[in-house]
């Protein structure tokens, strides 16, 4: 009898040893490494390179071979793209005040780049971008920067170099970048506008002004620089300084009040003036005249009264009218066809449609190609036009066009279809928010059952082959290519763990995009019509993007929607703009310009009932103005109007003020949705000693899971939790340059912890010998914040974590079961705060381009710090490091706590490179925004590149690894099924054995 | 010994000061405290009124041999407390008095700061009680820089006038200076301030101020690492021991089983002999029928 009791008993014992393994596996498939495995890149994460705005194009096409475009561009970067697809070959960013001013190809093998305002010349390697050599000139600042390079083409001569600007002219060598010889043309004001080489001479001619009235002409040896010959003439109506060169003797220039043109000829030593009446081509002419530059012998492009008159040039006294164009519209440079030929493109737009022009000027009245084309409105207008030739089959010419758009895209076109575009307005995003994807509908998209049961089965198989180490390198592929197609993650609707979202940025040009978080790619934009340039604001730039209305009632129904906030002008003053956007479809739902300024954006904890975010505009008089305006939000805002205050840091006053709000009854005003500020309180830091640095606060969305932080020996510190925390870094004026400007003794920096809603200093450090630049993140209860130790030679980061005295007495646990304590009563920030402050400072390699830190859902898992290196690389750093409890020799029960004994200088874990081995170019932000899985944040990096993925600092250990084998948890399950089955039938038999017995 | 003896001239002036103001003459308001010793790494900022004295206006202000004397390195400076009473301007309310110390590096630093309160007019009480009932801010200012001429610009600071009014009007100062510079004042009640604010109107319609300065102070730093290290080097010997961990605290995981156990064997061994009775009576019963089966 006891025997037949105990088989079962046995098989129970199997199973739960089974159970245990299983368990085991998954602990240990979990506890994985927290850094990428090689084939596991690009499962989670995405990287797209941009380039930015187009300035210069340079075609590379006679050889045979690759078909490449050279361009810089405004973010300051020298790039080789493929002509036939688009794609990047190599790309060079060049620092961040180094703006490119020209761009050229020498000796057909070297592209030259001219930049910081005509002082550095460089040469790169056509085919892979490697730099050949630098040269550094000696520029005076103090003449306008009009430089240029001009490559000679003469290739049997030695090929020079000329960088002119202001009255100097130098010549490099193409080879090595020496200068050969150089030129400082000894006339004060003197401001060459062209140069340029006769055919087939050693002579360079320069022409240029002086001051407002001389015209100059100068003959220069092209081989030593000399001056050969020099004539000037003074004209006694004076220049604007406009010039445009026609033919190699003929200059026509604007003169000093902009109404009227003037022929310039020179031909050996005899400089003559014409001016030409413009009433003989335009009859009602008034006002002023614009010179366009066309760089098109014997043409001329001028502008009157917004339309663009094309005008040949047949001699010194002789204007031809040949078309008139209207807005918009943008020309080309001359394209050489033949030695006597050349070409230029006009493209004009009409509404939807490009029309393309090419004309030569064999007959200036045809056209020699004429082609139109369908654009996208969501791109605007055109800005940039680059034309190239190639030779048809028919062995007539043939036109390519590089277009740059109003959104910074750039597309070529040929033969009338685009052959390709780049989104490059994403290399200059402003601000970027984010939107939940919608809700999958029942019966719209029931997601894809996995076709059919083998594959599946095959899939799996092939992976838990993968996970044991049995596959082949074509199996390794295989799995590889399976992972990267699943498109659970390139969906449209929302997913369990809130992976996929939607990324709305906003770009400097005006343009809305949403990038999806599976791929990054673009599902919608638009060029938003309020941020064009317009006839009533003409220079918008955007400012910001905000959540305007996420629906969560009615989220099967109704679209969320983002607000977009912009201003007409630079000014503080210029009246703002506002747009409203949906985040699914891209529609603009409102745009309006405003009637005030915005100086300062306060999205408010609350929304009215149809679930818009209410939103607070300071404008430049301290006026509130309250958005949406509803009575409703009215309502709500009325109701939370004393607990509203905000603070303003100017940072050129070295003040820092704190607002509150008038209350409504004592105001006159008329406006219902106006609300008067009233300065609360002010901090000045003395301008001789202190200078603001950087501001830094925490997220408003942050949320923080545990108020108390149990340390050793089971004590309790309570965390000073404020939302109002405001971190300021001063450093000392003499030291707020460069790093070396100033000595040790000289440079000091103070930190403070401001608490803005009373303006109380909670804390306020010293640190000597330290500089800028000054970067600083703020979460929870803690600042960490990067700077350089001028006594140490090295950058140093501290830590300061403050916690909350006031509370500290609620440690007894019977206090807190008996509810004696009082955590739960509502703390005012008027009360004396009694916090504890804790810091630490250690050392760190890397200087910092940017700092962030993650974020999650619930704030439980630990936090990372997020660093953007100087290397364009994120590097995930364990706020543990930054712990200011750290010490040489924790004690036992402080080891168990998890404390790191201390270091002086921060690990750098190669490993830990969430950038693993991209760059994100030009690094400017990252932005961490929680997913719902509690382990996870996503994380978007931006600068000129893109880069998105998703990381758990405390490792995944709320969902199981993307490669676990459910496989072999199926199979092991089946195999226990049927051991228990297989027992049991056993165990019957062997009871009945018994009972025979 | 010479903390001793330093200690023990603390303890004379506090016992000397506790004398003389329980004898009710002239009570100080000199700041016992300098200003280094506040805001040090974990101390807390000078939050007992027992250290920062409490100055109880109108005072007249007698004059100071400390100040009169005026040793040549540090001078008596004094700058206006101003008010606001809602929206309308700025009124005097006291005056501080420091004195100003020059070092021999160049810097100034204000020390020994004193307040003097003046007394509220009626015409200020009613504007006060008009803040209190509708809940609104009582503004004051001091200006930026104790030296320069007027015209200059203040460091402003409010509180929501109901968190002031105890049994008297208890106010609380730290002011932050650099040199001579005031970077920030920060003002407001003396203890907590209660939230929901009640309307409560002081027995004593006179200020009990408590002032304190605050110099910033001076980041810790760790010292190098090497110097650490032969820190820990020298210490490792002695080695200071994890402290004794309790009975239960090393082995709960093998006590708690434990007890398990034995109030398992305990129930059974209750059970067993309810058990051994039901049981021998039921066995009686199923007897016959394993018999019949065994057949």
């Amino acid at each position: 009898m006891g025997s037949s009791h105990l088989r079962p008993r046995t098989a129970m014992a199997i199973r739960a040893r089974l159970g245990f393994v299983i368990l085991l596996s998954l602990f240990f498939s979990a506890t994985l490494s927290t850094a990428l495995y090689e084939d596991q890149v690009g499962l989670a994460d995405w990287h797209h390179k941009y380039i930015g705005k187009v300035k210069h194009a340079v075609f590379h096409t006679q050889k045979t071979g690759r078909k490449r475009v050279v361009v810089s561009t405004e973010e300051n970067v020298v790039a080789s793209l493929d002509l036939r697809t688009g794609f990047i070959f190599w790309r060079n960013v060049l620092g961040k005040n180094d703006h490119i001013d020209q761009v050229d190809i020498a000796l057909g093998k070297y592209v030259v780049t001219l930049s910081s305002g005509g002082s550095i010349l460089r040469a790169w390697n056509l085919p892979d971008g490697q730099m050949i050599w630098e040269s550094t000139l000696p520029v005076s600042t103090l003449s306008k920067s009009s430089l240029y390079v001009l490559a000679n083409m003469n290739v049997g001569k030695d090929n020079l170099i000329l960088v002119f600007g202001g009255s100097s002219i130098h010549a490099l060598s193409s080879m090595d970048g020496q200068i050969v010889w150089r030129k400082e043309l000894s006339i004060d004001s003197l401001e060459i506008q062209q140069i340029f080489q006769p055919h087939d001479s050693d002579i360079i001619n320069a022409v240029g002004f002086v001051g407002s009235s001389e015209f100059v002409v100068y003959q220069i040896s092209y081989r030593t620089g000399e001056v050969m010959q020099q004539s000037k003439a003074s004209f006694e109506s004076g220049f604007c300084g406009e010039a445009s060169l026609v033919f190699d003797n003929l200059v026509v220039a604007l003169d000093a009040s902009k109404s009227s043109l003037v022929s310039i000829s020179f031909k050996n030593e005899v400089i003559n003036f014409h001016q030409i009446n413009l009433s003989d081509l335009v009859p009602d002419f008034s006002g002023k005249v614009t010179l366009l530059p066309l760089k098109f012998n014997g043409m001329l492009a001028i502008e009157i009264a917004s339309s663009i008159l094309l005008l040949r040039v047949k001699g010194a006294n002789e204007l031809e009218f040949v078309e008139k164009i209207s807005h918009p519209f943008a020309f080309s440079d001359a394209l050489p066809l033949s030695k006597e030929q050349q070409a230029f493109a006009i493209l004009q737009h009409d509404e939807s449609k490009i029309h393309f022009k090419v004309k030569s000027d064999n007959d200036l009245r045809n056209e020699i190609l004429k082609e139109t084309i369908q654009m996208d409105s969501q791109r605007g207008n055109i800005e940039k036009v680059f034309i190239n030739n190639y030779i048809r089959t028919d062995r007539t010419h043939g036109f390519r066009f590089l277009v740059v758009m109003e959104d910074h895209s750039l597309l070529l076109i040929q033969q009338g279809e685009i052959v390709w575009s780049r989104e490059d307005g994403l290399a200059s995003i402003v601000d970027s928010t984010t939107s939940e994807l919608p809700v999958e509908k029942e019966g719209v998209s029931v997601a894809e059952v996995e076709h059919n049961l083998f594959e599946w089965l095959k899939g799996h198989l092939l992976k838990l082959k993968g996970t044991l180490m049995l596959a082949s390198p074509d199996e390794v592929a295989a799995i590889q290519a399976i992972r990267l197609k699943s498109s659970e993650k390139n969906k449209m609707t929302r997913d369990h763990n809130g992976f996929r979202k939607l990324i709305i940025v906003l770009t400097r040009a005006g343009k809305v995009l949403a990038l999806h978080t599976g791929d990054g790619r673009v599902v919608w934009s638009v060029l938003l019509p309020a941020l064009r340039r317009s006839e009533t604001c003409g220079n918008p730039f955007a400012l910001r993007v905000y959540q305007w209305q996420v629906p969560h009632h009615h989220a099967m129904h109704e679209n969320p929607s983002v607000l977009v906030v912009g201003r007409c002008g630079h000014g503080f003053d210029a009246p703002g703009i506002f747009s409203i956007v949906d985040s699914y479809t891209g529609k603009v739902q409102n745009s309006l310009i405003l009637e005030h300024s915005v100086s300062h954006i306060m999205p408010l904890p609350l929304t009215d009932s149809t679930e818009q975010r209410l939103h607070l505009i300071i404008d430049a008089k301290l006026q509130a103005h309250l958005y949406p305006k509803n009575s409703d939000s009215l309502k709500h805002f009325f109701n939370e109007m004393p607990n509203i205050y905000w603070y303003s840091v100017e940072v050129e006053k070295n003040k820092i003020k704190g607002y509150s709000l008038e209350s409504k009854a004592e105001l006159d005003t008329a406006e219902e949705y106006v609300f008067q500020a009233k300065e609360l309180w002010s901090i000045i830091f003395p301008s001789e000693s202190e200078k603001i640095a950087v501001t830094a606060t925490r997220k408003m969305n942050e949320i923080v899971h545990t108020q108390a932080k149990v340390v050793a020996d089971q004590d309790v510190m309570y965390k000073y939790v404020s939302k109002n925390i405001l971190f300021v870094a001063t450093v000392a004026p003499k030291a707020a340059g460069e790093i070396g400007s100033a000595t040790p003794e000289e440079a000091l920096l103070y930190a403070y912890l401001i608490d803005t809603v009373s303006g109380r200093i909670l804390h306020r450090v010293c640190h000597q010998g330290a500089q800028g630049p000054v970067h600083a993140v703020v979460s929870e209860n803690w600042v960490v914040y990067h700077y350089f130790n001028l006594r140490a030679h090295r950058y140093e980061m501290s830590v300061i974590e403050i916690y909350d005295q006031s509370r500290a007495d609620n440690k007894d646990v019977w206090k807190l079961v008996l509810g004696k304590h009082n955590l739960t009563a509502p703390v005012s920030l008027y009360s004396r705060p009694d916090v504890m402050v804790k810091s630490q400072s250690y050392f760190f390699t890397h200087s910092v381009k940017s700092m962030a830190v993650t974020a999650t859902a619930k704030g439980i898992t630990s936090k990372q710090l997020l660093i953007g290196t100087i290397g364009d690389q994120v590097l995930a750093l364990d706020k543990r490091f930054l712990d200011p409890r750290r010490s040489v020799n924790p004690t036992q029960s402080e080891k168990e706590e998890g404390i790191i004994p201390l270091t002086d200088s921060l690990p750098i874990v190669p490993q830990s490179y969430i950038t693993h081995s991209l760059q994100v170019e030009g690094l400017r932000s990252m932005v961490t925004i929680p997913a719902k899985l509690e382990s996870t944040t996503l994380v978007f990096s931006y600068g000129v590149d893109l880069f998105f993925t998703r990381i758990a600092p405390s490792r995944t250990y709320d969902s199981l690894t993307e490669d676990f084998s459910y496989a072999l948890l199926l199979i092991t399950i089946v195999v226990l099924v049927a051991a228990i089955f297989v027992t049991w039938a056993l165990s019957e038999k062997k009871e009945l054995k018994e009972k025979w017995r | 010994m010479g903390s001793s003896r330093g200690r023990s001239l603390v303890l004379f002036t506090l016992s000397t000061l506790l004398l003389v103001s329980i004898a009710g003459g002239f009570q100080s308001d000199e700041l016992l405290q300098d200003d280094e010793e506040f805001g040090l790494e974990g101390g807390r900022p000078a939050a007992d009124p027992a250290l920062s004295t409490p100055t109880r206006p109108p005072i007249r202000r007698r004059p100071d041999p400390d100040l009169l004397s005026g040793s040549p390195d540090s001078k008596s400076v004094q700058f206006s407390l101003e008010h606001q009473f809602g929206g309308s301007g700025f009124f005097p309310a006291g005056t501080f008095t420091a004195r100003l110390k020059s070092w021999s590096h160049g810097g100034q630093t204000l020390t020994k700061l004193r307040f003097s309160r003046n007394a509220l007019t009626e015409e200020e009480k009613g504007a006060f009680e008009r803040l209190l009932k509708e809940d609104g801010y009582y503004t004051i200012r001091v200006p930026s820089n104790v030296l320069t001429a007027p015209g200059r610009d203040f460091v402003v600071s409010s509180v929501r006038a109901r968190c002031i009014p105890r049994e008297s009007l208890d106010e609380h100062f730290i002011i932050h200076t650099d040199g001579v510079n005031i970077v920030a004042v920060n003002y407001g009640s003396a203890g907590a301030c209660q939230y929901p604010r009640m309307l409560k109107y002081p027995a004593k319609w006179s200020f009990t101020s408590f002032t304190v300065l605050k110099n910033s102070e001076q980041a810790p730093r760790t010292p190098t690492f090497a110097e650490e290290l032969l820190a820990g080097e020298d210490g490792l010997g002695e080695g200071v021991k994890p402290p004794e961990k309790s009975f239960w605290a090393k082995y709960w995981m093998y006590l708690i089983p434990l007890v398990f156990i034995v109030l398992n064997a305990m129930t059974q061994a209750m059970n067993m002999p309810e058990e051994q009775t039901a049981g021998q009576s039921t066995q009686a019963q199923r007897a016959p029928s394993t018999t019949v089966r065994r057949r």
